[in-house]
């Protein structure tokens, strides 16, 4: 589903990411970890198609196309979402509006027609509830007054609303208590499905104790220094980073 | 009529003789220039009763005296008023015979706004059959209203059957000496509307939802007149929301609000005149004097606005409140992209006791333009616990267009409050990409931005004329941004 090669990438002349490779296939739950300032938010946004980066080699696959081919609108229609690390507030323009207007793009991007007012609301509904979610959230505007965790679980609302093919959820749990993040943790365990997969991007293994990955990767210095199955982010819990530097750093030296 | 009267008839009708072309009354347009002759000459083709015309030339006169003003935050090369054309016949020939002969990008602009096909026809001036659902609407709606003793016509019709209401009320809040642009509208308005509530008659319909497309013809200098007597409501709409062409530069119109004691007035309008092109070319200029009395105690009168169109505004719907515990409202949005130069405001004249005023104004700047917001609170000395409450948001977009804001306040007692809050925002990378990232596209993206910045005053515009105003502001926002 997402193929990434040799991926180079640098903002005002400062690389960040050194050759990344990484491969998500369907069905797949993937955590990336890694220290601050190691790249993992830069990742999400050049997959997501910001273009604050530069691209300075390798390649992004995604559904078969090249990513870089799409802007960020195609690619948020053919299934790609980004649950952000801060979502922006947009004053005055309701969350079912909003909604509304994603929904549509994308069924018009898919050939469909668009959801009636009342088809909307039906859909909304039931996506509330199955991500636990009080019902008059969706009349407020964007973000707007809105509380770090319930920020967090609009992001979540939203990822239920557009049902994506490949989420990437960037840092979702950061400044999360512990109902919030089991709110977030449930959302993305009642969407998975055989047919999509999900990129977790976090920094605390506490979020995997709700979500179970297939794979765990550690991002440091711009690079997967370390993959393994979810029993490496307990030990990353426990030892902390240093000793994968050090692992890494001697592969490197040798 | 008496004798001094026809004295004066006849030396009108001698000197225009002498300068040939009165008799000519078939002829469509009044020869380009602005003299005593002109004045007469519309009066005249218009028929009209001799208070209309001795107030035309009063204006005039006066107008002669006076020197455009040039304190706005605006910039325009000066008008020749000797170049222009003052009268000519309110209804042309079609230019087209079909939309296939229209400028596609007019229709694609049609198309996003949602406008149905036969008013497309109409407002791009293709040829429509005689027989149009239109019409059975609109006798419908006269009947109504002639039921609840309303009078709503064009003001030359006004004239001609209530010459009395027009004479006891035109030019009583916009004297003809009130500016530049008063001066010369008085002296040389086409035509406009009149509208006229009884005492204690709740108006029950929007006046104007279909006659909206007239009044787009109703020429360069509009005069609209509403009088609410005792107890009275109205919600009035004016404007058009299709984005207008016309090859009069200059429009100067004049509208006067008067609401009696409990009378509620509610006046909307959008205004979308032709920018001009990307550099500003061609643009109309739109110079309007808009002006509301709340005369008796506890009276109303909104503003609502919407505007987005012309290559220069210089707008100031204003209300003084008079009667004890009147209120007043303006809230405005005004867009400006590309080179458009906006500057509108309000004035607030606070002269009973207990009286309230309320202003929202929203300026949404693009592009290379400049918009301005300037506007004035006054509390007289009489005014015993005027409250007025000014909100004044500015939203940028990109990093070449100008906000600017100009509020002046003069209290004239101790006991009035005045409050004034102003913000200046920038639609940020952040919020557009958000959007680009649920699949919204940047043209969207602006476009639900923007409405949800300018949502308080949308939600105060009556429903239809809502929906076509948020399109709007999407349709004139494209490509505002880099």
């Amino acid at each position: 589903m997402l193929t990434i090669k040799d991926l180079t990438v640098s903002i005002h002349g400062k690389t960040i990411l050194k050759g990344l490779n990484l491969d998500v296939k369907e069905g797949e739950v993937h955590a990336i970890m890694g220290p601050n300032g190691s790249g993992k938010s830069t990742l999400a946004s050049v997959i997501a198609g910001r273009d604050l980066f530069d691209v300075d080699k390798g390649e992004i696959t995604y559904m078969g196309r090249n990513i870089f081919d799409m802007p960020a609108e195609t690619r948020a229609r053919e299934g790609l979402f980004l649950g952000f690390q801060y979502p922006v507030e947009i004053p005055g323009v309701s969350i079912a509006n909003f909604m509304r207007t994603a929904i549509n793009e994308k069924r018009k991007h898919l050939g469909l027609d668009p959801l009636t007012g009342a088809e909307f609301l039906r859909v909304m509904e039931e996506k509330k509830k199955m991500v636990d979610i009080q019902s008059k959230l969706a009349s407020r505007s964007v973000n707007e007054g809105f509380s770090g965790g319930e920020k967090k679980k609009n992001e979540i609302f939203q990822m239920a609303m557009l049902e994506p093919r490949l989420a990437i959820l960037d840092e979702t749990d950061s400044g999360l208590d512990i109902d919030a993040l089991k709110v977030v943790a449930n959302g993305v365990n009642k969407l998975r499905r055989k047919d999509n997969a999900t990129i977790v991007i976090t920094h605390y293994q506490r979020l995997l104790d709700y979500i179970i990955p297939d794979f765990v990767h550690v991002l440091y210095d711009g690079s997967i220094i370390k993959s393994g199955g979810k029993e490496l982010a307990v030990e990353l819990e426990e030892k902390g980073y240093d000793w994968v530097k050090k692992e890494a750093g001697a592969g490197n030296a040798a | 009529m008496s004798d001094k009267n026809n004295q004066i008839l006849e030396e009108i009708g001698g000197s225009d003789y002498k300068y040939g072309f009165y008799t000519d009354i078939e002829m469509d347009q009044a020869p380009p220039g602005l003299t005593e002759d002109t004045v007469r000459f519309i009066s005249a083709k218009k028929n009209e009763p001799d208070f209309m015309l001795a107030f035309r030339l009063r204006a005039f006169r006066h107008w002669k005296t006076l020197k455009e003003p040039d304190w706005a935050h605006v910039e325009y090369p000066p008008i020749n008023y000797q170049d222009l054309i003052y009268y000519s016949a309110p209804r042309k020939r079609p230019k087209y015979d079909s939309l296939d002969e229209v400028d596609p990008e007019l229709l694609e602009t049609f198309e996003k706004l949602g406008i149905p096909l036969d008013e497309q026809k109409m407002l791009a001036g293709v040829a429509v059959d005689a027989v149009m659902d239109s019409v059975s609407v609109g006798s419908t709606f006269k009947k109504t209203l002639a039921e609840h003793g309303i009078i709503f016509c064009s003001f030359s019709e006004a004239l001609q059957k209530h010459p009395g209401l027009i004479k006891k009320h035109m030019g009583t809040v916009v004297p003809y000496t009130d500016n530049y642009f008063a001066a010369l509208n008085s002296a040389v308005f086409s035509d406009g509307s009149f509208a006229y509530i009884p005492k204690g008659v709740k108006c029950p319909l929007e006046l104007s939802t279909y006659f909206r497309i007239n009044a787009a013809k109703t020429g360069q200098f509009e005069r609209t007149l509403i009088v609410a007597e005792e107890g009275s409501y109205v919600s009035y709409m004016e404007g058009c929301t299709a984005p207008i062409r016309d090859e009069n530069q200059l429009h100067a119109a004049i509208v006067e609000i008067i609401a009696h004691k409990d009378a509620e007035v509610k006046y909307s309008t959008v205004q979308n005149w032709w920018p001009g092109d990307k550099e500003g070319k061609g643009g109309v200029y739109n110079f309007v004097t808009k002006r509301g009395i709340c005369e008796g105690d506890n009276a109303k009168i909104s503003w609502t606005q919407v505007e987005t169109g012309s290559a220069i505004t210089w707008k100031y719907p204003s209300l003084i409140l008079k009667g004890n515990n009147s209120t007043g409202e303006f809230y405005s949005v005004a867009v400006t992209n590309n080179r458009q130069q906006a500057d509108t405001g309000t004035k607030m004249i606070h002269l009973g006791k207990n009286t309230k005023s309320t202003i929202i104004s929203k300026g949404i700047s693009g592009g290379r333009s400049n918009n301005s917001y300037r506007g004035l609170v006054k509390t007289g000395r009489k005014a015993e616990n005027a409250r007025n409450f000014s909100q004044c948001d500015s939203l940028l977009l990109g990093d070449q267009c100008g906000a600017h804001t100009f509020p002046y306040i003069d209290v004239g007692n101790r006991s009035s409050i005045v409050e004034h809050e102003a913000t200046t925002s920038k639609i940020s990378e952040d919020q557009l990409f958000y959007c680009l990232q649920r699949g919204i596209d940047m043209e969207g993206a602006i476009g639900l931005i923007v409405n949800g910045y300018a949502k308080e005053v949308l939600s105060k515009l009556p429903m239809e004329f809502a929906v076509e105003a948020q399109k709007l502001l999407s349709v004139n926002l494209e490509g505002s941004v880099g």
